[in-house]
């Protein structure tokens, strides 16, 4: 375990919500935006005084990039002056291919921003529409030729799977364009119905692939990227070998990570908690870090327990024994004999050496396995 | 108040004859209530009654009436149920009385099951006060049916009032004739006491109170009474009369009277319906006797959805035959189920109202089994056993026949839904007796039909096919010898004994086949497939399948979803925890239901 955290910095903001979006994120006009900049800043100035080592930073949103140049590198400057920033730290901003421009991310190099994420999700503009994404394939290609010049040698482009309208064939077309232009990693989702959405209110009249569908452009996919060099090392996670996000393999491996801005989740000294929804109250309380804590869950040894082995088990490397023991202080047999042997059983476990993960099949149905590693 | 001017009686009707309103008129004449304290029916006051529009609980209420001679009486309406299914609360509702009202329907007549109950009431020496309902009906034939029922009954009916309960119209004449025809009661006051239990209800901070008629000798406060069947003796805190829907304390009740007591008794079980009430300190010889047991007929399984509350369902069920003995039930164990009470009804409407009751007055969450009747098995040593779970049905090479219980049935049904009333009596096995015709346009079906035909869903299917214009009703009438074996059905090859029931062989494989159809609807997707499966012994009749889960996958799991992530999962294994488990499987408890009301085509 590292005592080097990942910091996460959320901007709340889009041109335009997509269709399938439930991320906390709204369009919102220039003078709002820049205000928000400012509280986030206060925010990340009361870390100051706690002397916190990370060596991950992640802009996400909403449309990170939708910012201004200066905004991300002020924003930038005062995560550097609060936090002790590792030299070879991992910095990304998630960026709309529609909001990307030459100064931007020249500004974002000089800020030390060394990876992009784009959200491209397909590279058929009928889809895209049909997503409600603002920007087309041609631009694309013309945002990811503009940060390769800039310098960014560390890309990831989000695909998304199972959308109204797509057949196998389609989604073959999406992921052999996207290998083509060889990003260092690849996020390819499957469309998940959220409630609230435009896409779940309206999910009758969407012409949906079916589960078995759905299935097969999942395992094409894995088959897909692995000839092409990108190994599957998450459920929905591929990347060039040592191009694995460092900062979302935190989520996954019980490490830390400090939430800032609007409804920002936190994972510290063993607790979760997120800061408000509201940006009333957020405004209000961003001096006041006591003050902005949501929610706040101080995990038991068996909370701890789950999570390692919940969120472990998304990567495929799946969890480590070892890991399991000294972190606990029992072997992890001693908590969830039953539960290995069942799913060692039924196939949807293995067990190699060291390390437990999930087989394909397991993989299909990893909420069932997962449930079962809930302890009461 | 002297004897001679207490009438207790009661009225019988048949179902929608008339006897709620009537009883409403009585009350609202006698003045005991003002117009605005009547609520539209006095004695249903459980809200079950008024959705169903029937009269479940034997209840009474005490009025005042003075009478054209100038005197006041004390009337003690003790009212009855009007369904077939509870005959035996009839039987103790008439042990309470002197005479009883008879309601007769003017353009209907007399009708089965008042006849029933009107042996009932002459088998307990009543005195039968007939009274002809609905005259201002314009098919209205008074004078039919007055010839109707001295022909049929042999009771004298020339000057049986003519009334309209609805209107009010002649009500005081009824009012006059039970002063003047029914007869006042007779009884020792001085002799010891002896006084007969015909209900109770359980108060939760009174106790049990104990609803009785006396017969003999006296009771009030601090008097110590003896229960003569539990012989348990308590001190009397409270004795008083009904006032209409509440419960009027008083000195004294002496020979003759109708009234309540309470004495702080907490085990319901020592106050049982049919027993005497005695002095402790001067007891009377003998007990009066008791009422005839009936014998349930039909029989089901009843489980706490949560396994944990098995003690609160077996105090659920006791505090309900504290005033329903026909209710009867013993612990059973199910492999699928747990633990749980094989229940014995009278009907399947008294299933449902227990069912009801239990989850609405107990706030249980109940696991209904499919319902059976009692069958005769005649086994080849001779010995004959009576069957009311599938379960102990013995091997089949020790059977040498069986017999299941038969009804006569009535169907009022309009002739324009007479064919397809037939169909379904067809389908049912039904054997036809007959058919008059009572109207132009409404015609009386006679059938025997085997009693498990109509525990299911026959009541659902009559309404669905006569658009709701058909009624039913119906007596039992012993057994018939018929061919019957027993369904199984597995669930990833494990039998399931909750599942399994008695069914006619002729039927076996449709009933079998609309199971696994069901049963696959209800069983959600596994990790695995599973096979359902009907068979009779070892022979696979039906078999459908639910096919393996194909996808449960989250695409995201963020820093921000993990708390999310985890309440999903949780809700995920609490609704596991909610199903049943049989092997591998998980059942969930709507399964063990729903299979009870097959899809009528």
């Amino acid at each position: 375990m590292t005592d080097k955290k990942g910091i996460y910095i959320h901007i709340p903001f889009c041109v335009k919500k997509c269709s399938y979006c439930d991320f906390l994120s709204a369009p919102a006009p220039e003078e709002e935006r820049m205000a928000y900049v400012e509280w986030v800043k206060k925010e990340i100035q009361v870390y100051k005084s706690c002397g916190y080592r990370a060596d991950t930073v992640f802009f996400g949103g909403g449309t990170p990039s939708l910012l201004s140049a200066e905004a991300l590198e002020e924003l930038m400057g005062e995560v550097r002056e609060a936090f002790d920033i590792e030299a070879d730290a991992e910095i990304t901003v998630e960026c709309n291919p529609e909001t990307v421009e030459e100064k931007k991310l020249a500004v974002m190099r000089r800020a030390g921003i060394n990876r992009v994420s784009f959200g491209l999700q397909s590279t058929l503009d009928q889809e895209l529409r049909l997503l409600g994404r603002i920007h087309n394939y041609k631009r694309f290609l013309e945002s990811y030729q503009m940060a390769r010049r800039a310098g960014f040698d560390n890309i990831n482009v989000d695909l998304m799977s199972a959308i109204p309208g797509q057949t196998e064939d389609s989604w073959e077309r999406t992921l052999r364009e996207v290998i083509s232009l060889q990003p260092e990693h690849i996020s390819a989702y499957s469309l998940i119905l959220e409630e609230g959405t435009p896409f779940y209110e309206r999910q009758k009249e969407l012409a949906l692939p079916d589960e078995e569908e759905e299935r097969r452009m999942y395992y094409r996919t894995r088959e897909f990227l692995a000839q092409a060099g990108y190994e599957r090392y998450e459920i929905s996670n591929y990347a060039k070998p040592s191009f694995a996000c460092r900062h979302n393999r935190k989520y996954w491996t019980g490490q830390e990570y400090i939430g800032l801005g609007l409804g920002a989740s936190s994972y510290l000294h063993g607790t979760r908690f997120h800061n408000p929804s509201l940006m009333e109250e957020y405004h209000r309380d961003c001096r006041n870090l006591p003050a902005l804590r949501r929610e706040e869950e101080r995990l038991s040894a068996k909370r701890q327990m789950e999570e390692f082995c919940f969120l472990g088990l998304r990567l495929t490397e799946g969890i480590s024994k070892t890991d399991f023991e000294e972190r606990f202080g029992m072997p992890i047999e001693a908590v969830y004999k039953n539960v290995l042997d069942y799913y060692l059983k039924f196939k949807l476990l293995k067990e190699q050496g060291d390390r437990i993960f999930l087989t394909d099949r397991g993989i299909d149905v990893s909420n069932q396995v997962f449930a079962a590693f809930l302890l009461e | 108040m002297e004897q001679s001017k207490i009438r207790n009686f009661c009225i019988i009707a048949h179902i929608d004859h008339g006897k709620s309103t009537l009883a409403d008129r009585i009350i609202e004449k006698t003045g005991l209530l003002t117009e605005r304290e009547m609520q539209a029916q006095v004695l249903d006051n459980m809200e079950l009654e008024r959705e169903r529009g029937i009269t479940i609980k034997a209840q009474a209420v005490r009025i005042v009436y003075k009478a054209q001679d100038g005197e006041e009486y004390i009337f003690n309406l003790i009212d009855t149920p009007g369904h077939v299914d509870f005959n035996y609360e009839v039987s103790r509702s008439l042990a309470a009385c002197d005479g009883a009202v008879l309601v007769v329907d003017a353009a209907q007549g007399i009708e089965a099951q008042t006849l029933a109950n009107v042996y009932l009431a002459l088998d307990h020496d009543l005195e039968v006060l007939p009274v002809i309902n609905k005259i201002d009906l314009p098919s209205a034939e008074p004078e039919r049916v007055i010839e109707e029922i001295e022909d049929v009954i042999g009771l004298e009916a020339h000057d049986a009032p003519q009334i309209s309960a609805k209107t009010g119209l002649h009500v005081e004449d009824v009012l006059e004739q039970i002063v003047k025809r029914l007869p006042a009661p007779k009884g020792d006051p001085d002799a010891p006491l002896q006084a007969l239990i015909f209900d109770s209800v359980y108060d939760s901070y009174k106790g049990v109170i104990v609803f009785f008629r006396v017969k003999e000798g006296r009771v009030s406060k601090g008097t110590k009474v003896k229960m003569m069947a539990s012989n348990a003796v308590y001190e009397v805190v409270e004795v008083g009369y009904f006032g209409a829907g509440q419960f009027i304390p008083c000195e004294e009740l002496t020979a003759g009277m109708v009234g309540y007591l309470t004495a702080s008794i907490k085990n319901v079980k020592d106050t049982t319906v049919g027993d005497t009430i005695t002095d402790a300190q001067n007891p009377c010889k003998e007990p009066l006797p008791g009422y005839k047991k009936v014998n349930p007929m039909v029989y089901c399984g009843m489980y706490p959805a949560d396994g944990a509350k098995y003690p609160d369902l077996r105090d659920a069920l006791e505090k309900l035959q504290l005033n329903d003995a026909s209710l009867q039930f013993e612990p059973e164990t199910s492999m699928a189920l747990g633990f749980g009470f094989r229940c014995g009804f009278l009907g399947l409407l008294h299933l449902e109202i227990i069912q009801e009751r239990l989850e609405r007055e107990y706030n249980l969450d109940l696991v209904t089994t499919a319902p059976g009747v009692v069958y005769k098995v005649h086994k080849t040593n001779g010995e004959v056993i009576e069957l009311t779970n599938p379960s102990n049905l013995p091997n089949p090479s020790e059977i040498d026949y069986m017999e299941e219980p038969m009804v006569s049935a009535e169907i009022m049904v309009t002739t324009e839904f007479i064919g397809p009333i037939m169909d379904l009596c067809q389908e049912r096995r039904g054997v036809y007796l007959g058919m008059e015709y009572m109207e132009e346009t409404r015609a009386l079906l006679k059938y025997d039909l085997p009693l498990n035909e109509i525990i299911y869903d026959f009541f659902d299917a009559l309404k669905s096919r006569s658009r709701g214009y058909a009624s039913f009703d119906y007596d039992m009438k012993g057994y018939a010898k018929s061919e019957l074996v027993k369904l199984d059905i597995l669930i990833n090859k494990e039998e399931v004994d909750a599942l399994s029931f008695i069914v006619y062989s002729g039927t076996a494989y449709e009933r079998g086949r609309r199971m696994c159809e069901k049963l696959k609807e209800e069983i959600p997707r596994h990790l695995f497939e599973i096979p359902i499966q009907a068979a009779i012994g070892s022979k696979v009749i039906a078999r459908e399948t639910v096919k393996a889960m194909r996808k449960d996958v989250l695409a995201k799991c963020y820093g921000g979803d993990i708390s999310r992530k985890r309440k999903l999962l949780e809700k995920q294994k609490e609704g596991k925890k909610r199903m049943r488990q049989v092997g591998n499987v998980e059942i969930p408890q709507q399964a063990f239901m729903s299979v009870l009301k097959l899809d009528d085509r």
